[in-house]
C-alpha cells in the first residue's frame, strides 16, 4: 500500500534520503503482495463484464443471489484452509466432513432431536474430527497429506455407516430457508451474513494479531518460529480443529441448501475448496497469502460457475474448469516469475550497474 | 537391530538398508496378516477359501494391484498421484467405446488404451516438473480433469456389455492351472518392476530422489527426470488397470472406477510404501492390494455393513502410517544410542 507513492516520488528528493534497500523491499512488496489481488480484481471485473453480455439477467438480484449461495460452503471452508496452507499443511478430508456432518444433523433430526442441537452436535464432531487429523499430524509427525487422506475415506465412511443408502429431506421449512434463503425484503443470501462474518473475523486474525504472525512465521521456517517460541504443535492442531469444525458448519449448510442428507453430500468439494485458496494468491509451499486474495477468489469462481451455467455447460464439464484453474493458478505466478527471471538478467546484461533505475522500470 | 546399525553410526549404507528391512519386514508382518484373516474368515465362511471365490477375489485385486506398482513408484519419489482412478475410468472407456464402433480390432484397442494412459501419465509429469507444480495439487487437478474428458466422450451415454464384440470380458474369467489370467498378468508385472527398483540405475534413482532429492541432485541424478519417468509409468499402468477394468465389468459407464485413487494409494501404503518418499517395494503395495481385497470380500462374505468398507481403508491407512512412524521413531532412538555407544 504504502510501496504506491514511492516510485513517483522516486526521481525526486525522496530517492537520496531512503536507502536503497528499503526502496527495493518495498517496491517488492508492492509488486510481489498487491500485483495478484490487483491481478484478480482485474479479472473478476472482466468476467462480470462479460456475465452482462452473456445474459441480461447476469446483473440482477436473483442471479446474485442464486451464485453467491451456490459456493458458500466451500468458501466458508476456503478460510481456515487458507490458513492450514500457510503453514504448509493440507486438509483433504474437509469433503467428507461435510458429508459426515449433513449426515448425523439429518439422522438426529430424522429421531426427533431438535434441528438447533443437531447442529450443536456436528459442530462438536467436527472439532473432534479436526482434533484428530491434528494430533495425528503433529504429534506422531505424520504427513498431513496422507493423514488426511484417510480420514476422507474414515469420515465418509462414517456419513455411510450412518445414513446408509437413504437420504432425509424432511428438514423443518425454517432450516432450509438458510440454506438458500434470502433475509426478507432483500437479494442478501443468509449463508452470505455467515461468510461475511467468518471473513471478517478471519481477516483480523490472520493479519493483525500474534496469531496471524505465528501462522506465517510456521510456514516460513517452521524450526525457526519453533525457536522463537511458537508452540508449532498446538498452533497447527487449533487450525486443524477451526477447519473441522467450519467443515461441519458447511455441511449443514449443504444439507439445508439441498434440502437433504445423503452420505455422499460434499462428494469433491475438497478441490474446489483448494482451488479456491490457490487461485486467492496463496502459496502452496506455505508461507505466504493474504484472506483479501481467497476471498476474491471466491466471487471470481463463483461468477465464473455462474456464466458456464448460463452459457450451458453442464456441471460435469465445470470440473474441468476448477481443475485448469487449480493448476493455472499455481503455473502462472511460477511462469511470471521466471519470465520475470529472464528479463531481469537479460537487462542486468545489457547495463550492469544501473540497479535502481532498472528496479523503478520494474514497477 | 540396533546392534547392526550401530556398527555403522553414518553414512548413506544405514538409510538403504534400514529401508530394505522395514519394507521386507512389512510384507512379511502383511503376510502374515492376510493368513490370520484367510483363516479367520474360512471359519465363518467356509466359501471364502472355494476356487472360484478366490480367483474372483484376485481378479479385481491384480487390478489394483497393477496400477498399485505405478502408484509406488510415484511415492517413492515423494510425490503422489491422484488422478489414476480418472484415468482407469477413462481408459476403461475408451477401449470399449473403440470396440463398440469396430473403428479398431481388439488387441489395437488395448494398446490404444496403454498408450492413453501413458500419454495422461506424462500430462501429469509434465505439469509436475516443467511447471513446479506440487504433485498434490497438479494431480487433484488432472483427477477432474481427466474425468471431465470421460464425461465428455461418453456424452451422457455408457457402454453396455452387449454393444461390444463377442468375447470381450472373457480373458476376465480365464484362468491358467487355476490361476486367473489377470493375476498371472499383475505377477509379470509386479517381478519386472522389481527387477527394474532392484537391478537398473532407474531404479535406485527413484529411492535416491525421494529419499533426499538436493542430495539425488548433487552426485548428478536429474531428479526431475526420474519423477517425469516415474509418472509416465504409473500412467502406463493405470492404462493397463483401465483396459483390465473394461474386461473385468463389461457395462462402463463415465463415473466407472470413482474412489478407486483411494485404494490404489492405501494398497502402496499398506504394502510398506512410505508417503514421505525414499522406500518401499513395488512386491509389498501388491500384496497391500491383495490385503484390501480380501478385506472387501470378507466384509461381503461374512454379511457385514458394505458401508464399513470406506472407515475400513481408512482406518487401514492411518493405522500403516502410524506403525511406521512408531517403528521409525524407536529405530532411530536405537540408532542414536548405538552412535554414542
Amino acid at each position: 500500500m504504502t510501496g504506491a507513492p514511492v516510485p513517483g516520488s522516486g526521481a525526486a528528493a525522496g530517492e537520496a534520503a531512503r536507502p536503497e534497500a528499503v526502496r527495493r523491499l518495498l517496491l517488492q512488496r508492492a509488486s510481489g503482495l498487491l500485483r495478484w489481488e490487483t491481478l484478480l480484481l482485474v479479472v473478476l471485473a472482466l468476467l462480470v463484464v462479460e456475465g452482462t453480455r452473456l445474459s441480461k439477467f447476469f446483473l440482477t438480484g436473483p442471479n446474485f443471489a442464486n451464485l453467491v449461495s451456490a459456493v458458500m460452503e466451500v468458501a466458508i471452508v476456503a478460510l481456515p484452509m487458507t490458513l492450514i496452507i500457510i503453514t504448509g499443511e493440507i486438509d483433504l478430508s474437509v469433503e467428507s466432513m461435510i458429508g459426515l456432518s449433513g449426515a448425523i444433523v439429518g439422522s438426529l433430526w430424522a429421531a426427533g432431536i431438535p434441528i438447533e442441537v443437531g447442529i450443536v452436535v456436528v459442530l462438536i464432531v467436527g472439532a473432534l474430527g479436526g482434533l484428530f487429523n491434528g494430533l495425528l499430524v503433529t504429534r506422531l509427525g505424520l504427513p498431513s497429506l496422507v493423514v488426511t487422506l484417510g480420514t476422507l475415506a474414515l469420515y465418509r465412511g462414517f456419513a455411510q455407516v450412518i445414513l446408509g443408502p437413504t437420504a432425509i429431506s424432511s428438514f423443518p421449512a425454517g432450516f432450509t430457508a438458510f440454506g438458500f434463503g434470502n433475509i426478507p425484503g432483500t437479494t442478501i443470501p443468509w449463508t452470505l451474513i455467515v461468510f461475511s462474518v467468518l471473513s471478517v473475523v478471519f481477516l483480523l486474525v490472520t493479519h493483525r494479531t500474534w496469531i496471524g504472525r505465528q501462522v506465517f512465521a510456521v510456514g516460513k521456517n517452521k524450526d525457526a518460529a519453533r525457536y522463537s517460541g511458537v508452540r508449532v504443535g498446538t498452533l497447527k492442531t487449533a487450525l486443524f480443529v477451526v477447519t473441522g469444525m467450519i467443515a461441519a458448519l458447511a455441511g449443514v449448510i449443504l444439507a439445508a441448501r439441498f434440502s437433504s442428507a445423503r452420505a455422499d453430500n460434499g462428494t469433491g468439494l475438497t478441490l474446489v475448496v483448494v482451488t479456491i485458496v490457490l487461485l486467492g494468491g496463496v502459496d502452496i509451499n506455505g508461507g505466504k497469502g493474504t484472506i483479501t486474495g481467497v476471498i476474491l477468489a471466491v466471487f471470481t469462481l463463483s461468477v465464473l460457475q455462474n456464466e458456464l451455467r448460463l452459457a450451458g455447460v453442464s456441471s460435469e464439464y465445470q470440473g474441468v474448469a476448477v481443475g485448469l484453474l487449480l493448476i493455472g493458478s499455481v503455473t502462472a505466478p511460477y511462469l511470471a516469475r521466471q519470465a520475470r527471471s529472464y528479463s531481469d538478467r537479460a537487462r542486468r546484461g545489457r547495463q550492469p550497474p544501473a540497479g535502481s533505475v532498472e528496479r523503478g522500470e520494474v514497477v | 537391530m540396533s546392534a547392526e546399525v550401530s556398527v555403522r553410526p553414518a553414512g548413506p549404507g544405514i538409510g538403504s538398508r534400514f529401508v530394505g528391512m522395514l519394507g521386507r519386514s512389512r510384507e512379511l508382518t502383511l503376510g502374515g496378516v492376510i493368513v490370520l484373516l484367510c483363516a479367520v474368515v474360512s471359519f465363518q465362511a467356509p466359501h471364502f477359501l472355494s476356487i472360484s471365490n478366490l480367483s474372483q477375489v484376485t481378479t479385481l485385486a491384480a487390478i489394483i494391484a497393477i496400477a498399485a506398482v505405478g502408484e509406488s513408484l510415484v511415492v517413492m519419489t515423494k510425490n503422489i498421484d491422484l488422478s489414476v482412478e480418472s484415468t482407469i475410468g477413462l481408459v476403461a472407456f475408451v477401449v470399449a467405446d473403440i470396440l463398440r464402433q469396430k473403428a479398431l480390432p481388439g488387441p489395437a484397442a488395448w494398446a490404444a488404451g496403454i498408450g492413453l494412459g501413458l500419454v495422461l501419465g506424462m500430462a501429469n509429469g509434465a505439469i509436475i516438473t516443467l511447471f513446479r507444480v506440487p504433485s498434490l495439487v497438479a494431480t487433484l487437478g488432472t483427477l477432474s480433469i481427466f474425468r471431465g474428458l470421460d464425461f465428455f466422450v461418453a456424452g451422457g451415454h455408457e457402454v453396455n456389455l452387449a454393444d461390444l464384440p463377442p468375447g470381450y470380458s472373457d480373458a476376465a474369467t480365464q484362468s491358467f492351472f487355476g490361476v486367473p489370467l489377470f493375476v498371472i498378468l499383475a505377477i509379470i508385472v509386479v517381478v519386472v518392476a522389481a527387477l527394474v527398483m532392484r537391478l537398473t540405475p532407474f531404479g535406485r534413482q527413484v529411492y535416491a530422489v525421494g529419499s533426499n532429492a538436493e542430495a539425488a541432485l548433487i552426485i548428478g541424478i536429474r531428479s526431475r527426470l526420474v519423477i517425469f519417468l516415474a509418472f509416465a509409468v504409473c500412467g502406463l499402468l493405470a492404462g493397463v488397470a483401465g483396459v483390465l477394468w473394461g474386461m473385468e465389468f463389461g457395462t462402463i459407464y463415465a463415473t466407472s472406477a470413482t474412489n478407486v485413487s483411494l485404494q490404489v494409494i492405501a494398497a502402496a501404503v499398506v504394502g510398506g510404501v512410505a508417503i514421505a518418499g525414499g522406500a518401499g517395494t513395488v512386491v509389498g503395495a501388491a500384496v497391500g492390494a491383495l490385503f484390501l481385497g480380501l478385506i472387501n470380500n470378507a466384509l461381503l462374505l461374512l454379511q457385514m455393513p458394505q458401508e464399513l468398507l470406506q472407515v475400513i481403508y481408512g482406518a487401514v491407512i492411518l493405522v500403516a502410517v502410524s506403525a511406521d512412524a512408531l517403528i521409525q521413531r524407536r529405530e532411530r532412538r536405537l540408532t542414536a544410542q548405538g552412535a554414542i555407544r
